[in-house]
Order: structure tokens, then sequence, then C-alpha cells
């Protein structure tokens, strides 16, 4: 039951698309910074596998310019 | 609110990344964060001071449940403006560590055993009747601390003071600003700075003099550096022993050998006169000149006294006396070239800039310390640059209640919470508030913070309780005081909250609460005190350090001077304390609104803080028209003579280098807190000594071999840092003190200005080996 954190950075001008494209995958929460072009991706995924497939498609968001991680857990 | 582990572990990968966005983004928002946390199981946001530097900023730490579990700062404070640096946000860490110690323990038979608490303050409260009635009063002692809430400060001075009869209060705050005070005390009769840190904003010129605000005052350089960027003629100077992190960001980096500080601020103000920049109109109505003794001497044998004497002379004596300190002379003695000195004081004379200094250690740790922080008053009331927005002598504390415990609550052999035990007056004040009869106050000091460790090594202090610091890892020269502490007919008192070498030679060890487990007080740098509120609660069996004194006062029988209850004790403290300080020079801030707001500057008159003292348009205490230094009977700061003396140990064939010790940016003071938080443990897992890599090459040292350092007092083997951090110049090293392992104070000397009494750990002799 891995969690993660990140600092998720959106293409320019690309931060509501970003918002709205997180916002609609399972197992992210998403918080979004007021003054800066920045959001923090919380994931919380049930198993390994769960978490391969959402990276998948995390790589696959074109509003998405880059990823930096904060936080990880991984359950034993 | 009940948290389950999940729930825990996601708010924990939420706070790290808002950290880690703080950090990189300085003052980024997270406006949709409360949502969040609400539907992560709920937390609550709680204001505090910071546990660490004398900055003073305030925290918001969030609660869940029983547990911290994130600190963001407080946006609401004017001090950090909702910044913190890299130990502010992992400072909810320190409350976390696996070997808190959280039971009373004893020593019995060589060995600590756990005791219920109360067992062992009876045990305490015994132990000290049987010392005071078998070698009488001045036998037992009290150490503490600038990291002492101010409760825990008031009991114990109302308690050794006005109960007990003995002046032997002394607090680790003698080992950090003691020459601070005393600069104060001797130019404007009158404690802590004038203004405060919205001069940063209003500043056109910084001089920092041999303090690294980069790593030791962070959030303040954040600020300095802010300023110069949204005002670009801003320069900041960076005048200075040593290359660190700091000099790299100035605008000019000038370096002077070490104590030579002293004949570069006379040379600063040969300049000023001799070159037409003196402020008549300020000098001649708030200024007088003054000299007094020199050739002072180091104090570094037992019973050294000294007494300054002033004596009043006029400005012609003053400037023959600076005919001494050409710039070109001073070039000699200071290394530093006589073009720098005549830059410096071209800055200083400037009358469009305005101009704050800021020192901390390099000042005040100095066998002249008092005479460095005389000297650099002189430069600014030359100048009349002083008491109003962006002009501004500033001495920075390093601890977060140094101000507030130390120097306000007097937490010093000769000092009361008003004034000194010396004054008549100040005893009756005291007897009063403290309902003890006046005869019970002694006036005369015992010994100041080296000499209580001595006289605890020669048996004339018996029995010593030790709150809140770390002296088996802090005190210069340590090798005597360790072996003093653990002789045959001492009993060491020590309330701690982590092992530590002091809680190693203890015969008692109390567990303590930590900073938000029991409410308190700080007062930072700025005259600014800051209430916090109990915000978990306190684990184990551990207790305030106020209560545990408290609770010992009233087993020796004083139960009518500690009659408070455990439910209202801290705020029945503050309403007694604040007494003392009951006029426009002083006045507090009552309870109600300490704790509503995110700290409060003295002078606290109707309603209003005071931000520049001593000016009529700021402070109500003034009497004057435009300035009055109300401290001194003469209304006037006093501008003194004093000249440069050499160090008490300097570098000679067998020992050729110098010793500089201080800080690191990620961990508070001895570590015994920092050292305990892992990403703060991580990012400085030792100590080491700074070479300049010429002497390294000359040497043959590389970085991260092992060197030898000794002096004529002890020696250890670290690693070399080459090019690190910080640089040194050739024929120096400098050494973090943070470590446990390394410990650098059985290097150090225990000389001390004779005025302050505050020891010099920035300069002694040592050889340098490869191991």
């Amino acid at each position: 039951m891995p969690v993660f954190s990140y600092l998720a950075y959106p293409e320019q001008g690309a931060k509501e698309q970003l918002l709205k494209d997180l916002s609609e995958l399972r197992y992210c929460e998403i918080t979004t910074a007021q003054n800066e072009e920045l959001l923090i991706l919380l994931t919380d995924t049930p198993d390994e596998d769960s978490e391969k497939q959402l990276q998948k498609k995390l790589k696959a968001l074109d509003s998405l310019q880059s990823l930096g991680m904060a936080f990880g857990h991984m359950d034993d | 609110m009940k948290l389950d582990r999940r729930s825990f572990i996601k708010l924990m990968a939420m706070n790290s990344a808002a950290t880690a966005a703080a950090t990189l983004f300085p003052g980024v928002s997270f406006g949709a964060w409360s949502t969040t946390e609400m539907a992560s199981g709920g937390i609550v946001w709680k204001k505090t001071p910071c546990r660490f530097c004398g900055t003073g900023c305030s925290l918001l730490v969030g609660v869940s449940g029983d547990r911290a579990v994130a600190v963001k700062g407080d946006p609401n404070s004017t001090v950090n403006k909702g910044l913190c640096c890299v130990k502010g946000y992992h400072s909810i860490q320190i409350l976390y560590g696996k070997d808190r110690i959280q039971k009373a323990l004893v020593r019995k038979n060589g060995k600590m055993v756990e005791v219920p608490v109360a067992e062992a303050l009876d045990l305490v409260a015994r132990k000290m009747q049987e010392t005071i009635q078998t070698h009488g009063k001045d036998a037992v002692a009290m150490y503490g601390s600038g990291q002492w809430s101010i409760t825990d400060g008031y009991v114990a001075s109302k308690l050794f003071k006005g109960c007990i009869g003995t002046n032997n209060v002394e607090a680790n705050a003698r080992l950090c600003m003691a020459s601070a005070v005393t600069g104060c005390l001797t130019t404007f009769g009158l404690d802590e700075p004038m203004g405060c840190y919205e001069d940063i904003e209003k500043a056109d010129v910084f001089v920092t003099w041999g303090n690294n605000m980069a790593e030791m005052h962070p959030v303040l350089f954040s600020r300095m550096l802010a300023t110069r960027k949204n005002r670009t003629h801003v320069k900041i100077i960076d005048f200075a022993t040593r290359t660190t992190r700091s000099s790299l960001a100035a605008d000019r980096s000038i370096l002077f050998r070490p104590q030579t500080d002293l004949a570069v601020a006379n040379a600063i103000c040969y300049e000023i006169i001799h070159n037409g920049w003196v402020n008549w109109d300020f000098v001649n109505k708030h200024a007088s000149f003054h000299k007094g003794k020199t050739n002072i001497g180091y104090g570094t044998e037992d019973h050294f006294k000294f007494k300054d004497k002033a004596e009043t002379v006029d400005f012609n004596a003053f400037k023959t006396f600076l005919d001494d300190y050409t710039p070109e002379n001073v070039e000699k003695i200071s290394g530093v070239p006589a073009k720098d000195i005549k830059y410096l004081a071209a800055l200083y004379g400037d009358p469009d800039k305005k101009v704050t200094s800021f020192w901390t250690m390099g000042m005040n740790q100095h066998t002249r310390g008092t005479w460095i922080n005389n000297l650099v008053y002189n430069i600014h009331l030359l100048t009349g640059k002083i008491s109003s927005p962006g002009n501004s002598p500033f001495s920075l504390t390093g601890q977060p209640s140094a101000c507030g415990t130390v120097r306000e609550v007097g937490t010093l052999t000769h000092k009361l919470p008003h004034g000194v035990v010396m004054n008549p007056d100040h005893r009756k004040m005291a007897a009063r508030i403290w309902d003890v009869p006046v005869e019970n106050i002694d006036p005369k000091p015992t010994y100041h913070t080296v000499e209580m460790f001595r006289a605890l090594d020669r048996g004339d202090i018996r029995f010593m309780w030790i709150q809140v610091t770390n002296p088996m890892v802090t005190m210069p020269n340590l090798r005597r005081y360790r072996d003093g502490a653990e002789k045959e007919g001492r009993f060491v008192v020590v309330s701690e909250i982590y092992p530590t070498p002091t809680s190693d030679i203890a015969d008692v060890i109390l567990p303590s609460a930590l900073w938000i487990e029991r409410e308190g007080f700080f007062g930072n740098s700025e005259r600014r005190t800051q209430h916090n509120e109990q915000i978990v609660p306190m684990p184990g069996e551990t207790v305030s350090n106020t209560w545990q004194i408290m609770e010992v006062a009233r087993k020796m029988g004083f139960e009518k001077q500690f009659p408070w209850s455990e439910e209202t004790y801290i705020e029945d403290i503050w309403n007694e304390y604040i007494q003392f300080h009951d006029s426009p020079k002083h006045r507090m801030a009552p309870f109600k609104v300490l704790k509503e707001r995110s700290g409060v500057q003295w002078p606290y008159v109707n309603g209003m803080e005071t931000k520049w003292r001593y000016n009529a348009k700021y402070d109500p205490a003034c009497k004057q028209k435009d300035f009055d230094f109300y401290g001194k009977k003469d209304h006037r700061a006093w501008i003194w003579l004093r000249p440069y003396e050499p160090p008490a140990e300097s570098p000679d064939s067998e020992y050729p280098f110098w010793l500089n010790t201080g800080r690191v940016l990620e961990h508070w003071h001895t570590g015994s807190m920092t050292r305990r938080v892992p990403i703060l443990h991580k990012a400085m897992p030792e100590s080491y000594v700074e070479i300049n890599p010429d002497d390294a090459a000359r040497m043959g040292i590389t970085n991260g071999s092992d060197v030898k350092i000794s002096s004529r007092r002890g020696s250890l083997v670290m690693k070399a840092a080459i090019n690190g951090r910080g640089n040194p110049p050739r024929g120096m090293v400098f050494v973090p003190f943070f470590d446990e392992k390394y410990l650098i104070n059985e290097v150090t000397l225990d000389a001390f200005c004779p005025i302050s009494k505050q020891p010099d750990y920035k300069k002694c002799a040592v050889k340098l080996e490869r191991a």
C-alpha cells in the first residue's frame, strides 16, 4: 500500500489543466499552490500493481512537466 | 480526534511536500491544504515561537489527535512572515526521539535507577537542605539557560535568590550574550537593543561584525537579501575572521585578524572624525565621553576579580586617543587594508545612508567583548545613526529566550528581575513582590558561570541543579570542569529530555517536558515576548521545569511563595513577574494579549508596542525632544575610549594556529535535539575541522583525512574539511561544537571578558598533526 507525495510542476500555462487531469486519476489527492505554478500530488494506491498503472498514467499527462518526490512509504 | 496509521502517513507525506515546496519557493501558500487535512483525519493549527535560535520565528504547529504532525511558518508573524529555516520546519521531530527521557532516574550504587518523579524531587529537596546545613547557602547552585521558558527562570531566581538567599543562579546565556548586556549597560544604562527587525527593510547598508547570519539567523538573513533584491542600492558587508556562506552572499567580504576588530572600530571612528562626518547636533545633545581601566586581564585564574571605573573625558580626549588608530596603523595590526577601513568608515559616515550593524558571538565571545560592543555603539553614536528606522546597532541573540529569561528575568548572579542585587531599592522591590524578608536577598553577587564551575571543582559548591543546557559539552577548558563535577562529595541534578554528556554525570535526572508539551513564554532578540500554550501532552512522567522547581521549593518549606495550582500556574507567575517591569521603560504585555498575538514587543504602553527605544517619536518613556537615553543619569549615551588589547592566547611556534569554534545551520547548539532529527542528522552527520587549502597542502592533509588538534589543555582527532562550507584564512582552523563525539571544548581556553565574564570561544592557540 504505497503512499507518495510529489511536487508537481505543470507545463507553462497548464496549471489548471494539470489540476483537472490529476483530479480525474484514481488514488490521487491534489493541493494547488495559490501563488506559484506548483501542485502537491499525494498518491495512495492499494498495491504495487495499481501503483505501476498510476505511474504510467502520470507519465502520459501532457500537462505535467515533471514530478519531484518529497515522501515515499511502502508497507513491508 | 483519533488518527489511524494510514492517515498519519498521508499527513506526513503532505507535510513533507509542503516543506519541500516552502524551501524551494519561500512564501508559497497552499490555501486548500486545510480541506485536504480535514479529509485526512483532522488537524488543528496552534501558534508557538520556534524552539531554536533567538530570531523568535512564530510557527504554526499542526496537531492531529495527541501528536504534532506538521509545521509551517506563521504568516501573521512580523518576525518570519510565514518563513522558517530548516531547523524550524523539522522542529516537531525533536519531540519524538526514541531515547526520550520519560522517567526520573536516581544514581544508586553507581547505577541510574528509575524512580517515581515525586521520589526524585524529594531527594533533590533533601539534598539541597542537607548541603545548605553542612556547607552553607552558597554551596548550592542553579545553572539554567537561554532556552528556559520565562517562568522557569523566574521561579529559579525566586527560590534561590529570594527564599534560599544565595545568588548562585547563572544561565548558559553568560556564554553567549553577557558582553551584549554589559555593552548595552555601559553605553546606554539599560539592556537590550533599541531597534527591531523592521530595520532590515529600512537600512541601506548592513555591516555584519563577525557573525554568519546565513547559517545562524537564516530567516533574518533572507529578509536582508530580500531588501537588497527590492532596493538595488542596498549593500551587505561581511566583516569577519573567516569566509562563510554569509561572506559569499555579501557585496563585500572583509577579513580581519582575530581580536583586531577593536582596532578597526577605532579606526572607523578616526576616519569619521577626520573626514568631518560627525553628526554634531546629535553628539552635542545626546552623547558624553568616558574612559575606563586598561590592561584588564583575562580571568584565566581562579577568584579573578575586576571592576571597571569610568572617568568622564571630553571629545578632544577621544580624538587624541584615536590618533593611534589611523587606517594605516590599523592595517598593520588587523591585516585589513587601509582602503577597506576607509570604505567602511565612508558607509557609516555618509549622511544619506541608513546603516544597521548586526553581531552575535564574534563580538560577544571575546575577551574584550564589552569593549567591542561599546566601540560599535561609538560608531553609530558619532554619526547619529541609532534608534531610528534603518539605523540600528543590533546584537542578535543565539537562544530563543536569552533575552526573555536571562536578560529580562535576570537569571545571572548579580541580577534581579528588576535591577541588580547590589542596589537596596531593587532588593526591596524583589522582597515585596516575592513576599520574603529583604534580608534574604544577598547584596553580593557570587559566581559567574566559569567561576561557578570552578567553585564546583574546588568544592565551594557542592550541589548543582542544571536545567535545559549541556555544560559538559559547552564549557571551555571542559576537562577541568567535568573532572570537577565528578569529584567525590558533589551532587548534580540534571533536568533533561535526552541523554547527554551532562546527564551522564548526574546523580538525579529529572524528566522534563519540552517546548510545546507545556505552556510558556520566550523573549527574542527584538524585545518580543511570545506565548505558547500546551499543544501536545507531556510524555511519560515528564513535568515542566517550572513545576519541578516549584515542587522542590514547596518541599523545602516555601509553600507561601509558590502557592499556584497546576491549572493556572503559568498565568499566575506571569502576572507576578510583570510587576517588576511596571514602568514605561519596560512594561510587558498582559497575559491575555500575549495569548492572542504572535508576540508583543516591550515596552508595551497604553496598548502600543515600542519599536524604537530612546526616540521620542516612538518611545513613550522619552522625556526629551527627539532622543532621550534615559538609562543614564545624564540622559546621554556614553562614547567609550577602549583600546585594542591582544587576546589571552595567540599562536606561537609550538601552537601555530588559531582555533575558532561555532555552529552550523542544521544543528542547534550541542545537537542533543537536532541530531535526533533524521533529516538534519543526515545533512550534517558529524563535526569536522575546516582547514585553509594552502595549510592543508603544505601539511599533506587531504579532505576527509584524520587530523589531530591539540592545545595546552587537550586534543582530539577529527576529519579535515577543505574548501567546504566555510574557509578559514591561513593559520586558522574552525570546528563546529554540535557533536558530542568530538568535544572541541576540551581544547578551548576558559579566558573571558573581565567585565561581562563571557568566555572567548573564538581564539586560542592549537597545533595540527596528521593522525
